[in-house]
Order: structure tokens, then C-alpha cells, then sequence
């Protein structure tokens, strides 16, 4: 973060003079620049922002793909607000979250302060081992994790029993679910988020950790007032990102339980799924479309409320 | 807290539980990995067994075999090959032009551009994938690797990236002594701009690849035939047969998941690099 507000302001010689000769390369030249960014504004414009300002407009439609479009103003909303599936989504979407994204911080933040020793042997290894999961697709991992979490042949499972904790059923209860989708996010993403606040804790001069060590602060006080301070902006961003992303899963869900309703009774249905259920399930575009406006809503607002509370904590320290 | 006033016990030395806890994290980070190479070497029977076995089986060419039956996987394979590349490529150059752009050129409406590109990153747009759908639709993009490739061609993120290493790594002085040779800004680019900062656009175009390679969500919606699945997609079909044969998804799995961890073992140290610079950072 402390990046971005850095180089939104341009550096004072940054700029490249014009070229020297002036023939033959007038208006092209001036105009290149744009051309060089065009793309994106183009690609982002058609595919990313259109789209999204287009779910807000079928979302007032009763929108059938292959039949009528009939404006209904408002009654997509009125009808997802009484629709206790919605809710349901809903609930298991913001459930999964917290439970994936609190351990992913924490976990990274311990690990991050860890892999930041001057000493540290085989960093490099350690650094590139936590990465693994991160190339490791999404569809692979929930194949996994569901053998792993199986209630009757699941290898956890066996683990419990073998402390004598009768077998969970991951994937038929609701907070079963919950952990198993939450531990597929986190085991993906944990190593990532670490090796981002490693980056930053780098920039943090060594003297400080040694000096703070002479003057008697021993790991535990080193870590929460050097370590964490020091990493506020980037935890901030990433839990900004991770509540953009995490709000909207999808995958880990329909590959975990039985299809689009993730169970039986709906137990890890999320948004997404509810969106995809509603808009390419039945066909009901408008419909889907008004869950859409829900998720976005509920983003933004999320999202919003965690960027103040964690500029709050900084505030007050 | 503890003894850290005794000599050789600041933060200077590495305590024993340090590797305790980060062997333990390898071990969770690599343990799934092994577990898919388990499963998916053996049948469902052994796969099931307690006390797990923990040694690969023999069987794995037999359950290679059924995925080929069962799904054109090999298709799927190089369909996500294709797409990966074309995202990677198309990232690394097209960041890299904007990022140029961005960093060293002189233009109206530069800073307002740089800020709309910046905050874009923050707008979620995956969950409006019914009108995405729909321009496919007008497109006649349905159920084509292009409608997967040509959203992922550019990123904020890449821009981002890509100038912050191009004002960093590029003097005004270089560009300067270029311009006064006579070059163009295309030349400027291709000739000086570019081959530096090469290794960052390799790094950015690496991400999109894999990126690209795990996506699901999209193609799941866009592809609908089975020569056009992309490998995740073709995983999920592999996964409905999941009571069948255990050892089926999980070879799929696998099969899938090899490129990745070949590509990373060569290149990983290099996203470690990358990340580590910082530009990840925000």
C-alpha cells in the first residue's frame, strides 16, 4: 500500500522528452502513448466494467436467455430477500470467509516473522516450499481435500480415531463443510500471503530487530511491536484482496459437496454457486443477476469495513 | 520476555523450534501433493485402507489410461497450454507497453489514467459473470479457448507491476541519449526498454500463466464440449465419477498438476525472487 500511494504521484525526471526530430513524427508520436495503454482500458472496459454495470441493469429484468426479457423493476430483489436459500448462501459465504482468511493472516503473519531470520538455514527451500500450494490448481486441491476429509476413509479421520474422536462428517454437515472449504482456501493461499509480508518485513531495517533484542525484547515483543506495526499496510491489502476474493468462491465448494447446491440441505452453498445455480441452472439470468447486485454489495461493504478497522488499529497505536 | 539479555540468544541465532514449525509447514505444503501421487498410483481399495499405504503403487499407467478413456485429457492439456501461454505472453508484453507508458512517457490525463488503472484492481468484476456470458454470446465466443484468452490478455495488476520496474530499472539518461540517436518511442521500447526489464516481464507472465492454468470458474462457464475443456474443467468431469473410481479424479489430478510443478521447479526460485521484490507488495 505504502507502494501505491508512493508512485501515484510520478517521479519529477521520470517523463521522456519528446524526440529530437520533429519530421515526419508528429500526431503518431503524440498519440502513441495512448496506444501503448489502450489495451487494457479496452479489455477492462468490455469484459470487466460493462459487465458489471450490465448485472445491474438485468437484474431489474425477468430475463430469460432463450425467451422474453419483461422489465420488473425491483421484484428480482423483493423475491431474493424472502428467498431463504439466499440467505442461506449468504450465511455459509461470510462463514467460509472468516474461517479461511483469520488463520491464513495469523498463520502467515508467525511465519512471515520467521522466514525474515538473518540466520535462517535453507530459506530458500522453505520459501519456495510454502509457494507449492499456490501453483497447485484449485480442482486438484478439492479432489484431494475431500479424500483427505472423507468421513468414512478419509485419512484425518483415521488420525482422530486414533485419539478416539469418532468420525467427523466433513462433507455432509454445515460446519464440517465450512472448516473443509476454509482449510482448502487457507492451505492454498497461506504461503503466498507470507512470502508478501516477508517481502515488506524486509524493508524493515535489521538494526531495529537488534537493537529492540539489546534492549531486552525478547521474540514474543519483537513480533507484535516491531513485526506487526511495520506490516499494517500490506495486511491491510491483503485483507482487502482476500475478502474480494474469498466472498466469491466458487470452485472449492462444487467440487467438495454434490453439484451446484453443495449438500444436501444446501450446507456450503455460496453466492457464487446460488448465481450459478439460479442464472446457468434455470435459466432465470435476472434472477442470478439481482444475487450478483447482493454479492457486490456485500464486497464493497466488507471490504470497506475492514480497510477502517485496520487503519482504526493503526490509528490508535 | 525470556533470557534474550544472555549473550548469543538475541536475534542473532535461529532457535530449534524454528525449523520445527517451518518443517512443519512444508510438510502441510507438500503433503497433499504426495498424497495425490499416492492415490493416484494405486486403486480405490488400497487408497482407502487404514493404516494409509505410503509408498506409490504400480497402477498408475493403468488409471493414466482410464482418464484417457474417459476424457480427451491429453486435449485438455495443451487446450490450457495454449491458453496459459497466450495469457502469459499477452500479459508480459502488453504490461510491459502500458507500464512504459506509464513510467517514461509524457502524455495529458497520464496521473488520472495511472489512478482509474490502480483502483480497477480493487472493483470485483468475477461476479458479474452473466452479462460476461452474454457478450460471448453476442461474440460467438462460446465454447471457444478465445473467450478465455482475450479478457486475461491485460491486467492492472501487470501495469502496476511492470512500471514500477521500468521507472526503477531505466535511467532518463539512456532514454534521452536513444531520443537524441533519432529513435521513435516504439523503437525506444523494443530496443532499450524492453530487453531490460525482460526478467520482470517474465516473472509477470509466469503468474498470468499460472493464473490462467488454474482458473475454473470461466471456462466452466464458457466451455461446453469436451475437446474444448481446459485440464480443471476436464478434473470436474473426471470428478463426477468420483464414487466409480477414487483413483480416477486423483490421476487427473495429477496428470494436471505435473506441468505446474516441473514449470515451478525450474522457474521457482524466480516467483519467490519476484515476490520478494516487492512490487507484490501493494
Amino acid at each position: 500500500m505504502t507502494t501505491v500511494t508512493a508512485t501515484l504521484t510520478p517521479a519529477p525526471s521520470a517523463a521522456l522528452p519528446p524526440p529530437a526530430s520533429p519530421r515526419g513524427r508528429g500526431l503518431a508520436e503524440r498519440l502513441s502513448p495512448y496506444a501503448y495503454i489502450a489495451p487494457f482500458f479496452v479489455l477492462f472496459g468490455v469484459f470487466g466494467l460493462f459487465p458489471l454495470l450490465f448485472t445491474f441493469y438485468v437484474a431489474l429484468f425477468d430475463w430469460n436467455p432463450i425467451g422474453d426479457q419483461v422489465f420488473i423493476g425491483t421484484d428480482n430483489f423483493t423475491r431474493m430477500f424472502a428467498d431463504p436459500r439466499f440467505w442461506n448462501a449468504a450465511g455459509n459465504t461470510v462463514s467460509i470467509w472468516a474461517l479461511s482468511t483469520v488463520p491464513q493472516l495469523l498463520l502467515a503473519l508467525v511465519l512471515a516473522h520467521v522466514l525474515n531470520h538473518a540466520r535462517l538455514r535453507f530459506a530458500l527451500f522453505f520459501r519456495m516450499s510454502v509457494l507449492v500450494p499456490y501453483i497447485t490448481s484449485v480442482a486438484a486441491t478439492a479432489v484431494v481435500f475431500a479424500q483427505l476429509f472423507d468421513r468414512d476413509y478419509g485419512l484425518l479421520n483415521w488420525l482422530l480415531g486414533l485419539v478416539g474422536i469418532e468420525p467427523v462428517d466433513f462433507v455432509q454437515s454445515t460446519w464440517g463443510s465450512h472448516v473443509l472449504i476454509a482449510t482448502m482456501v487457507t492451505w492454498r493461499w497461506f504461503g503466498y500471503t507470507t512470502l508478501l509480508y516477508l517481502a515488506s518485513l524486509q524493508s524493515v531495517p535489521r538494526s531495529v530487530f537488534e537493537a529492540a533484542a539489546i534492549d531486552g525484547a525478547g521474540p514474543w515483543q519483537r513480533f507484535r511491536h516491531i513485526t506487526v506495526p511495520s506490516l499494517r499496510p500490506v495486511i491491510i491489502f491483503t485483507v482487502v484482496t482476500s475478502t474480494i476474493g474469498g466472498l466469491q468462491i466458487f470452485t472449492e465448494p462444487l467440487l467438495t459437496g454434490s453439484g451446484l447446491t453443495c449438500g444436501a440441505v444446501r450446507q456450503c452453498q455460496t453466492l457464487t454457486l446460488f448465481l450459478y445455480e439460479q442464472g446457468f441452472g434455470q435459466f432465470e439470468f435476472g434472477y442470478g443477476s439481482a444475487i450478483g447486485v447482493a454479492l457486490f454489495v456485500m464486497v464493497v461493504a466488507i471490504a470497506a469495513i475492514n480497510f477502517v478497522l485496520s487503519t482504526r488499529i493503526k490509528a490508535d497505536r | 520476555m525470556t533470557s534474550t539479555s544472555t549473550r548469543g540468544r538475541g536475534p542473532g541465532r535461529v532457535r530449534w523450534w524454528t525449523y520445527l514449525l517451518l518443517s512443519a509447514a512444508t510438510v502441510v505444503c507438500l503433503f497433499p501433493l504426495y498424497w495425490m501421487f499416492i492415490v493416484a498410483t494405486t486403486d480405490t481399495a488400497t487408497a482407502t485402507e487404514m493404516p494409509p499405504e505410503v509408498v506409490p503403487g504400480g497402477n498408475f499407467f493403468h488409471l493414466a489410461g482410464l482418464v484417457l478413456d474417459t476424457v480427451p485429457f491429453v486435449q485438455s492439456l495443451l487446450n490450457s497450454l495454449a491458453v496459459a501461454t497466450a495469457i502469459g505472453v499477452g500479459q508480459a508484453v502488453l504490461c510491459s507497453l502500458a507500464g512504459f507508458a506509464f513510467a517514461k512517457l509524457r502524455f495529458p490525463g497520464r496521473n488520472a489514467l495511472f489512478v482509474v488503472v490502480v483502483l480497477t484492481m480493487t472493483v470485483p468484476t468475477q461476479l458479474s459473470v452473466i452479462p460476461q456470458y452474454m457478450i460471448m454470446s453476442e461474440l460467438g465466443w462460446v465454447d471457444t479457448l478465445q473467450a478465455l484468452i482475450v479478457p486475461g490478455l491485460a491486467s492492472a495488476f501487470g501495469i502496476f507491476w511492470m512500471r514500477q520496474h521500468i521507472s526503477a530499472t531505466i535511467s532518463d539518461e539512456l532514454m534521452q541519449a536513444a531520443r537524441i540517436d533519432g529513435a521513435s518511442t516504439a523503437q525506444v521500447f523494443w530496443r532499450i526498454a524492453f530487453p531490460i526489464v525482460r526478467p520482470a516481464a517474465f516473472v509477470l507472465g509466469l503468474f498470468g500463466f499460472i493464473t490462467a492454468w488454474n482458473d475454473f470458474l470461466w471456462p466452466f462457464i464458457v466451455l461446453k464440449s469436451p475437446e474444448r475443456y481446459t485440464a480443471q474443467i476436464a478434473i470436474k468431469a473426471l470428478q463426477n465419477s468420483l464414487d466409480v473410481d477414487l483413483g480416477l479424479a486423483m490421476s487427473g489430478s495429477f496428470l494436471a498438476t505435473i506441468p505446474l510443478v516441473v514449470l515451478f521447479v525450474v522457474v521457482g526460485r524466480r516467483m519467490v525472487a519476484g515476490i520478494l521484490e516487492g512490487a507484490f507488495k501493494g
